[in-house]
C-alpha cells in the first residue's frame, strides 16, 4: 500500500509528524522516532553554547537530515520578525532546505496562537521562497487566510499544546477541511492514540505530536502506538463509516430461528 | 574590540568569523550565523572580518515539537 500525502514540493511517507522535545536522552528520541514511522520530524533552533561542551551530542546526528524530513519550528517565538530571522536561520543550518513550521504563540498559559504576528510572518516568509507549514488556531476564515497566503499546510490546534485533552473542536476542524485544498494536518493536543485516530477519521491529512508520545510512560511503545491509530483512522476514513442510528439493527438475519 | 555574542558581550582581538569560530571548537559543526540581522553563508566564514560592536547568533538544532 502506498499512501503518501503532498506538502508543496514534499511527498511524505506517513501521515504522523513528530517532535524530538521533552525525551530524557537523544537515544530515547532516536528510539521513539524510529518507532513512530515518521517521515517528518521537527527541531527547534537554539542559541548554541559557546565551546563550553564541545562534545555535546547534537540532534542532527540522531536524527540525520539524509533519513528524515527535518522540519525546523519557530516554537517560543512571540513576533513575526523573530520568527522570520529563525527560519531564514533554520534554511541555512539545513543547506538551503525551505520547508518550515511557522508557529508564533502568545506568552499566555494557553500558548494560543497569535494570528496576528502569525500572518504577517507567513507572507514574509512565502514572499522568501519558504515551504510554510503553519500552526494556528480552529479559525476557518483565519485556514483559509493562510491557505491564500500560499502556505503549504495548515495545522490548527486540536487542543492547547503539550496539553494532551484530544479534538476539542471536532466541528471547526470539519469545517476546515471542507473550505481548504492544501493538507490539513492536526498539530496539538493530542494525549493519547484515540485523539489521533478521531482526527484522521474527520479527514485530516496528518497529525503532528510531540508531548503524547515523549511523556508517555514508554515513549517508544506510544510511537508505535500513534503510528497504529494513524493508519487505523486513516483507513476508517477511507473505508468511510456507516451511518450512526438511534435504534438497534439486529446483525444476525431475523428469518430461518427455529421453533 | 567588543563584540556580542548570542547576547553575552566578549572582548576579542581583531579576526574572522571562521577563525573565531576555529577558536570556539564551533567551526565543522553543525551551526548557523547570523551577523548583524544577516545570515552569513557557511561559504563566506573565512571572508567576514568581524568587526567592533558586531551582534552575532550562533544556533544549532535542538528537540522541538
Amino acid at each position: 500500500m502506498t499512501d503518501t500525502i503532498q506538502v508543496g514540493s514534499y511527498t511524505l511517507k506517513s501521515r504522523l509528524l513528530v517532535g524530538t522535545g521533552k525525551y530524557r536522552d537523544l537515544d530515547e528520541t532516536g528510539r521513539a522516532i524510529e518507532a513512530s514511522g515518521a517521515d517528518v520530524v521537527t527541531m527547534a533552533v537554539r542559541r548554541t553554547n559557546l565551546g563550553q561542551h564541545p562534545n555535546e551530542p547534537n540532534l542532527l546526528d540522531v536524527i540525520s537530515p539524509d533519513c528524515y524530513t527535518l522540519l525546523p519550528n519557530t516554537a517560543g517565538c512571540h513576533t513575526a520578525d523573530d520568527a522570520v530571522r529563525t527560519c531564514r536561520l533554520a534554511r541555512e543550518l539545513l543547506d538551503g532546505h525551505s520547508l518550515v513550521k511557522l508557529e508564533v504563540i502568545s506568552k499566555s498559559r494557553t500558548l494560543y496562537p497569535d494570528v496576528v504576528e502569525t500572518l504577517s510572518a507567513a507572507r514574509t516568509l512565502v514572499g522568501d521562497g519558504f515551504e510554510v507549514m503553519v500552526y494556528t488556531s480552529d479559525d476557518p476564515l483565519i485556514a483559509i487566510e493562510f491557505e491564500a497566503i500560499g502556505c503549504v499546510a495548515v495545522m490548527p490546534l486540536g487542543a492547547p499544546i503539550g496539553s494532551g485533552l484530544g479534538l476539542q473542536n471536532p466541528y471547526n476542524i470539519r469545517e476546515i477541511l471542507d473550505q481548504l485544498k492544501v493538507p490539513v494536518i492536526v498539530d496539538a493536543g493530542v494525549g493519547t492514540a484515540s485523539d489521533a485516530t478521531v482526527a484522521m477519521e474527520l479527514g485530516c491529512e496528518g497529525v503532528l505530536m510531540n508531548t503524547a508520545i515523549a511523556e508517555a510512560k514508554d515513549p517508544v511503545k506510544m510511537a508505535r502506538a500513534m503510528r497504529l491509530a494513524i493508519e487505523s483512522g486513516r483507513l476508517a476514513y477511507e473505508a468511510g463509516r456507516m451511518p450512526r442510528k438511534r435504534y438497534a439493527d439486529a446483525s444476525s438475519p431475523e428469518i430461518g430461528l427455529i421453533g | 574590540m567588543q563584540i556580542s555574542v548570542n547576547g553575552e558581550i566578549q572582548q576579542i582581538e581583531p579576526q574572522s568569523l571562521e577563525s573565531y569560530l576555529f577558536n570556539k571548537s564551533l567551526l565543522g559543526r553543525r551551526i548557523a550565523v547570523e551577523r548583524n540581522g544577516d545570515i552569513v553563508p557557511k561559504s563566506q566564514f573565512s571572508d567576514v572580518i568581524l568587526e567592533d560592536g558586531d551582534v552575532l547568533e550562533i544556533v544549532h538544532a535542538i528537540g522541538g515539537g
